[in-house]
């Protein structure tokens, strides 16, 4: 389809595109850009370095010594005795217990936050929220041996006040930023439509919560509870310091108010005092192990429901 | 016979399965304004972004067929993409100024080109805004932020941000919908004075202003140019059944 | 039966409760390090050597340790963290590497700090022949902190407008062009934020640096990059379970400065964020 018209010609220009010059900035450009990719995939490259050098000096402690005494009840390193079921039921007894007492204590912040609190209110809870989440783990052991501790011995009636009760509180804490800003993204992304159709209908604001909003976020304020055992279980410091450490089975409710002993801390009080490829020293390298597949599968779980919520809708 | 300044050889583009035009062919030629018009998603923006590639960023599409320029096809492997699309401008349905003050958004093109000597930015600066019917109303705050200005002057700011560069083609789309009728005018008739020096193809907002700044006008229709002749034509005497059922209102 | 208007009432007053359940005991842990510590802390406990078994004396060189680790890591970290967030924001197609990435990136923020610990003494301290070292403390920490400044940084430049992309490359800019000269100049504040919260997590964390770097009782300063430090959230933890006979108040001391250094740099953070999100154009 072409047709003819007399056009006012008086500019003739003939466009240069010849064969493309590299333009003076190109090299540096594809520097730049190349650099940024290999950072990008270098990410992985880390994840996978540190899975293997945690199985380069972890992996002989499962033929150095039998497996029923790997995965028995007692850990005596002393005595070559390194049964780590104790340890994994710590953590385990600990986080249980942590999320516990930050599940609900978080969902009903994040929910004060997000559908009840006044503007004023909001400015003041976030920032101090992210506060907590900054507070080294160090000071707030340092804070539950000091003044934790000693409250709950006197007012549980407990031996000592480094229990496994003390150590779930103070990582309750530690994960309740985690889960109130999941939980609050989670309660944020539910239609306003679904609200004001409830509201519509004569549901108090109350009823529309509980009855529409917090069910439609369950998925992710199961994300956000898995994030924060994640952090629970992975807690080091903290825990140490206001456990009490016995590496005894915790297997009753009483357990609660006695000392436990978690991975973690395993790892961080012993792994000092260790001779470099002795049998010990690759126990300690196994419950690494452990601990690293352990919060691997844990994140897989979350990082689903984080994908889906990435890419869903509108990019950008 | 004046020599083309595009050619549109046989083009269809698709968006993943949707195909968004089907096989175009047209001439386009030099210092004159060009409209595409027709129905939404009738392919004339896609047109449009064709011509200075600007739709490559978007993944997942695929094209045949050739755009030339001067006779040289643009989607060949030597082509040197930035210079490209400095020759072939392109202003936006919605003002898009970038952060910063009106002179960093006018000389934005130059810097990207390596051209930062303050003489001849200070030269391109005033020579643009003025092509752009604008710089009357900016240049006592050349500095202060571009976001500041009205819609108005946002959108003749983005189209003197293109004319810096001096480009052979200037593509518009809808350059005009979001500005009020005064603003408009002067949109238009800056058209009328800039044709002297460019190439201008233009997708406008309405029938009515079509007929009133083409030289010739092409009517697209879900991804088929069905009509392409001089303005002075297509809008009073339409040819095609469709075309005139358009223009009349019939559709649209 | 109770009106409706009621249980609302009772439900709300639950849920304030639960909120100032959660953010008072912040302040209380804020008070009592602050009242117990501020007695102690002068210029010299800040500017002294310990001596008499760290009974005496500051807390100087722990000070120094962590402000050195805390650079040595931004140094480290940055450059990778921030590319890192330009190629997934910015080049990073949606593909399975892409998802690998991703994937990657979430299970470095989930690894436990202690694991860090443990990667740090087999592959720097011992295969890499760097012993026990600021080098060998300061790439662990480094590693530990990406994925943190990586996700905030691309959270940063995915609020930049598309747009802006579009209209640099209509002018004839190259992808990299735009992302220089309008992506990350906006994106900017954000970046610098999340640079921070994260090497605020490196100054505060204690088991990374156990067997890398952290020394129990070193009263001089560090001479090169192969030797150890004292941290102060290590030198915390020693004077407050290691030592016996420690006095309180230079333990509380300790805590008030690292709690000082790791809430100065939060507030900064939430200043820039806060500073620059009013004053952003779009």
């Amino acid at each position: 389809m072409n047709f003819n018209l007399a056009p006012n010609t008086n500019k003739s220009t003939t466009l240069t595109m010849k064969k493309s010059k590299p333009e003076r900035s190109t090299w540096s450009e594809f520097f730049v850009e190349s650099s940024i990719r290999v950072v990008g995939f270098s990410t992985i490259g880390f994840v996978a370095l540190i899975f293997l050098f945690l199985l380069r000096e972890g992996l002989p402690i499962f033929y150095e010594i039998s497996p029923a005494n790997v995965f028995g009840t007692r850990w005596y390193p002393t005595f070559d005795i390194f049964g780590s079921l104790p340890l994994i039921l710590g953590s385990a007894y600990v986080t249980v217990a942590s999320i516990l007492i930050a599940l609900p204590l978080g969902v009903c912040t994040a929910v004060f936050v997000r559908e009840v609190a006044p503007q004023w209110t909001r400015e003041i809870l976030k920032p101090l929220i992210e506060v907590l989440a900054g507070i080294p783990s160090v000071v707030l052991g340092f804070f539950g041996m000091h003044v934790i501790a000693p409250l709950v011995r006197i007012n549980l009636d407990a031996p000592t006040g480094l229990t496994a009760f003390t150590g779930a509180l103070l990582l309750a804490y530690m994960s309740l930023p985690t889960i109130i800003s999941v939980a609050e993204d989670a309660l944020d992304s539910v239609p306003k439509s679904y609200r004001d159709a409830a509201l519509a209908m004569g549901a108090t604001k109350w009823q529309t919560i509980w009855r529409i909003v917090v069910p439609a976020a369950r998925s992710g304020i199961a994300t956000a509870v898995m994030l924060g055992m994640g952090r629970a279980i992975g807690e080091t410091m903290a825990v140490m310091m206001v456990t009490g450490n016995a590496a005894r089975m915790p297997l009753s409710v009483n357990s609660l108010f006695m000392p436990v002993r978690t991975m973690t801390a395993t790892i961080a009080a012993e792994m000092g005092e260790v001779a470099n490829g002795s049998v010990h020293y690759h126990a300690l390298f196994g419950i690494g192990i452990m601990l690293f597949i352990l919060t691997f599968c844990i994140n897989l779980v979350a990082a689903k429901a984080i994908f889906k919520k990435r890419y869903r809708g509108g990019l950008r | 016979m004046v020599e083309p300044k595009i050619r549109i050889e046989g083009v269809s583009y698709f968006y993943g399965d949707f195909q968004a035009l089907d096989d175009i062919s047209m001439d386009i030629p030099p210092n004159s304004v060009t409209v595409f018009f027709g129905p939404a998603s009738g392919g004339k923006t896609t047109m449009l972004r064709l011509i200075n590639r600007l739709n490559d960023i978007v993944e997942g599409t695929r094209m045949s067929g050739s755009i030339l320029i001067n006779g040289k096809n643009i989607y060949d492997p030597d082509i040197n993409l930035a210079e490209l699309r400095r020759r072939v401008g392109m202003v936006f349905a919605l003002p898009l100024p970038l952060p910063g003050t009106i002179r960093e958004n006018v000389v934005y093109g130059l810097k990207l080109a390596g051209i930062v000597d303050r003489n001849r930015t200070d030269e391109v600066l005033e020579r643009s805004l003025d092509q752009a019917a604008i710089w009357e109303e900016v240049k006592d705050r050349l500095d202060s932020p571009a976001n500041a200005l009205s819609g108005g002057q946002q959108q003749r700011l983005c189209i003197a941000r293109s004319l810096a560069l001096e480009p052979e083609v200037l593509l518009l789309d809808e350059p005009t919908s979001g500005l009020d009728p005064i603003s408009t005018r002067k949109v238009e008739e800056s058209l009328h004075e800039l044709k002297k020096l460019y190439t201008i193809i233009i997708v406008p907002h309405s029938i009515q202003q079509a007929a009133r700044v083409a030289d010739q006008a092409a009517f697209f229709l879900m991804g088929k140019l069905i009509e392409y002749r001089p303005g002075t034509e297509i809008f009073t005497r339409p040819r095609e059944k469709r075309t005139e059922d358009y223009i009349t209102g019939r559709f649209g | 039966m109770m009106h409706r208007s009621h249980v609302q009432k009772l439900g709300f007053a639950f849920l304030t409760l639960c909120a100032i359940t959660v953010v008072a005991p912040i302040l209380v842990v804020i008070g009592i390090i602050f009242v117990e510590g501020v007695r102690v802390v002068s210029w010299e406990f800040i500017s002294a050597v310990p001596h008499d078994g760290m009974k005496e004396g500051g807390i100087f060189p722990a000070i120094v340790g962590t402000l050195l680790l805390t650079l040595g890591t931004a140094v480290c970290a940055i450059p990778v963290g921030v590319g890192g967030s330009v190629y997934l924001a910015e080049y990073a197609k949606d593909n399975w590497m892409t998802r690998a990435i991703r994937l990657a990136i979430v299970n470095l923020a989930g690894i436990p700090s202690i694991v860090y610990g443990l990667f740090g003494l087999g592959m720097f301290v011992l295969f890499m022949h760097m012993g026990t070292s600021i080098l060998a403390g300061v790439l662990t920490l480094a590693i530990m902190t990406l994925p943190v400044i990586i996700s905030t940084s691309e959270e940063a430049l995915r609020t930049v407008p598309t747009e802006f992309r579009t209209v640099s490359a209509s002018l004839g800019g190259t992808r990299w062009q735009g992302i220089r000269y309008i992506v990350l100049p906006q994106a900017l504040p954000g970046i610098i934020t999340g640079i921070i919260l994260g090497l605020l997590r490196a100054a505060g964390e204690t088991a990374p640096i156990l067997f890398t770097v952290a020394a129990f009782y070193l009263p001089r300063l560090p001479q090169s990059p192969f030797d150890q430090v004292m941290a102060l959230p290590y030198h915390l933890y020693v004077i407050s379970t290691q030592v016996p006979g420690m006095p309180m108040s230079v333990q509380y001391g300790t805590a008030l400065v690292l709690l000082i250094l790791v809430l100065s740099m939060n507030f900064v953070a939430t200043i820039i964020r806060s500073y620059f999100r009013r004053r952003r154009q779009w």
